[in-house]
């Protein structure tokens, strides 16, 4: 199947190794990977923050940008629901927990990741997308994985695009109560379907020098004995 | 006005408060979660709340029309109310012909968002809420925090306090059975002796003129059949088409609300009767920005609110800093999209950011109401009033670079290198720790990891060139 990836901007400057695992893993799994270099920005941030002209400007862009692709795939739940949910753009667009159960059917995708792992299920992927139960299916399937309940795992992790800055004081209250959780549960990394949710709770775990990390999905499901990631 | 974010740091440092909120809006979130489960139909209802509510808002007049026909049919008298000054003045006016000095009240938003209880007090009536937390607000000259349990933000500990103070007791636990009969032995002598009873209305019934008061604690009850007259003040909004459409309701508020399958005290009444109850009726229905709210494509959907409060008890940012930050009558994400509604964008401007969408108020809203939809809207119509402004602020020319950074690939790739070069002075032992001006908020308790040296597109070309 041919595959075009839509890696993001956000994914593309600030965590080029999530993209790098995304390839990795389509290709591994027999898909033929293409990446648009004309693509930049989805028009999420500038959609929710109230400049939906110049969004849906950027919205219909990354439409021209993907036409005619066959499944357009992405890292990331909260650009897919821009450009699908919100902006409704003409393309077949997946999240890749999506791609993967849906059109590719799997479950099993061969990984290996010795890890303790907590998975907090993105706002958007969960409420937006509604992927319900797609990434944990996958992660239960990697092999040596130790994956552990995070406590009110559905709960916003306090990012929200602006409001982290805008509304620092109740997004950091939000975020404390994530960490708590978090931390409860012992485990080694903190995985999501988002990065940037995982650099707001990733920012909190480093400056509270708490040993947690963070990992999107796709680098756990890119991981294998062969060659697997940190 | 303060904006919210000042408004919500005060509030975020009261222990108290967030450790009395935690626990609350979790309990109830529980409860909800756990009687609508039970329901199969759950889905359907909600898509019949919102149905039944839309066809309300878009036939509107008609409805209104038919209601007023119908109340004065059965006897009542209908009050029409532009704003909260005119609905004031007929309120206080009713009270002056039958000159009353004292009234008693049932828990009702409405009477809140028009300031009732000042305006009746300049006019030298005093007016006495009897729903216990209401109760509990009055008499400590607060300010309701919650739409259904608006003493949310006070432990029992104050309460007992409070009653030693204001109430006519001699000793008192802070036992809650205690406190309630407190409270019960001071409420009982208000209600035999009040002459005239004011209440809100949960549902107006346009085809019978029936109006309904839904609560949990029997003074709904007795202010609207012990008093001589009884004036309702309804929000506009507040119609159903006919009496069946209560199928629906009766089983989406107190699930969504109380987290009850049924709640105690459901009471109906349609003009007055000879022999039984009132025998003045007094309905006034009250605009006061709704019509304004109603002419919004989009931000209409508010409109359809009930009241239940469910999105304030899932809300993330409500639970941590409960109703006050918002300053409102209607506080949490419901209070976000109606207050700036309502007061057609002169207050409340920072509300609609007062989210981080994280949707969860839309997933447990009955009537289905898209808050972040409109939530972003809302920001949008802020946005755009301030287009014109003759010094842009920072964000917006942050907004308007990005917008030109993104609009081509050169553009983009060389804001993507100017940002690696720009991030120099800041980044310490491979951290960010600390930013300036806008973005301190984000460092404030965050680290930022610094722009890698190679973006994934600079990967993707090198390992097309080397295959």
């Amino acid at each position: 199947m041919r595959v075009a990836l839509f890696v993001t901007c956000f994914n593309d400057t600030l965590f080029p190794e999530t993209g790098r695992a995304t390839v990795r893993l389509l290709e591994r799994l027999g898909c033929e990977v293409d990446f648009p270099e004309e693509q930049t920005c989805c028009g999420q941030m500038h959609f929710n923050s109230g400049y939906a002209r110049e969004g849906l400007e950027l919205a219909r862009r990354f439409e021209r940008v993907f036409a005619g692709a066959e499944a357009v795939v992405s890292p990331s739940a909260s650009c897919v629901a821009m450009v699908r949910e919100h902006a409704g753009v003409d393309a077949p667009v997946y999240e890749l927990s999506e791609f993967l159960t849906g059109p590719l059917g799997l479950e099993d995708v061969g990984a290996y990741y010795p890890h303790r792992v907590t998975w907090h299920p993105t706002c958007h992927s969960l409420r937006v997308l509604r992927v319900g139960d797609a990434p944990l299916r996958l992660l239960r399937a990697v092999k040596g994985i130790d994956l552990v309940e995070l406590p009110d795992a559905s709960e916003c992790c306090g990012f929200g695009g602006t409001f982290a800055v805008k509304n620092a004081d109740v997004s950091m209250a939000m975020l404390s109560d994530k960490l708590r959780s978090a931390l409860d549960t012992r485990a080694e990394v903190v995985a999501a379907g988002d990065n940037s949710c995982l650099m707001h709770i990733g920012g909190g775990l480093s400056r509270q020098r708490t040993g947690m990390r963070t990992v999107h999905l796709a680098q756990i499901l890119a991981s294998t004995e062969e060659h697997p990631e940190p | 006005m303060k904006g919210f974010p000042e408004a919500a740091r005060e509030s975020l440092q009261d222990s108290q408060l967030r450790r009395n909120l935690a626990h609350a809006t979790r309990t109830i979130r529980e409860k909800r979660a756990g009687v609508v489960g039970e329901l199969p139909d759950w889905e359907q209802l909600r898509d019949a709340g919102e149905a039944i509510k839309d066809r309300v808002l878009l036939g509107l007049d008609g409805y209104l029309e038919q209601l007023e026909e119908a109340v004065v049919r059965a006897g009542g008298q209908v009050h029409w109310a532009r704003d909260a000054d005119e609905a004031n003045g007929i309120v206080c006016g009713l009270a002056r012909d039958h000159g009353v000095d004292e009234v008693v009240k049932v828990k009702s938003i409405a009477t809140d968002e028009i300031k009732l209880n000042e305006a009746l007090a300049t006019a030298g009536v005093r007016a006495v809420e009897t729903d216990l937390a209401e109760l509990i607000i009055q008499l400590d000259h607060d300010e309701p925090s919650h739409i259904l349990v608006p003493a949310i933000h006070k432990n029992r500990a104050e309460i007992r306090e409070l009653f030693l103070r204001e109430l006519d007791v001699d000793d008192l636990s802070d036992d809650p059975g205690a406190l309630t009969d407190a409270a019960r032995r001071h409420l009982r002598r208000k209600f035999l002796d009040a002459r005239m009873g004011i209440s809100g209305a949960n549902f107006g019934i346009a085809d019978t003129g029936a109006v309904c008061v839904v609560e949990s604690e029997g003074n709904g009850r007795m202010c609207t059949t012990l008093p001589e007259v009884l004036v309702t003040v309804m929000g506009i909004e507040k119609l159903l088409p006919s009496w069946r459409d209560l199928e629906v309701f009766l089983q989406l508020l107190p699930r969504s609300s109380t987290g009850e399958r049924m709640n105690p005290y459901t009471s109906f009444w349609t003009g007055v009767r000879e022999g039984d109850g009132p025998r003045e009726f007094h309905l006034v229905l009250l605009d006061n920005g709704r019509t304004a709210t109603l002419a919004d494509e989009t931000g209409r959907q508010a409109l359809r609110c009930i009241r239940c409060s469910a999105c304030l008890n899932s809300c993330p940012v409500y639970s941590r800093t409960g109703g006050h930050a918002y300053q409102s009558v209607y506080p949490g994400p419901i209070g976000a999209i109606l207050t700036p509604q309502l007061k057609e964008l002169r207050e409340g401007r920072s509300l609609p950011w007062a989210s981080s969408l994280c949707g969860a108020c839309y997933e447990v809203c009955p009537v289905k109401i898209d808050i972040p939809r409109v939530l972003v809207h809302l920001r949008g119509k802020v946005v755009d009033d301030e287009r014109d402004k003759p010094v842009p602020d920072p964000e917006r020319l942050a907004m308007g670079a990005l917008a030109k950074a993104f609009s081509t690939r050169r553009n983009y790739e060389r804001a993507q290198r100017l940002g690696r070069a720009g991030q120099f002075p800041f980044v310490r032992r491979g951290r960010i720790e600390r930013l300036p001006g806008p973005l301190a908020g984000w460092t404030a308790m965050r680290d930022l990891r610094p722009l890698p040296k190679q973006t994934f597109r600079d990967w993707w070309r090198e390992r097309e060139r080397v295959p």
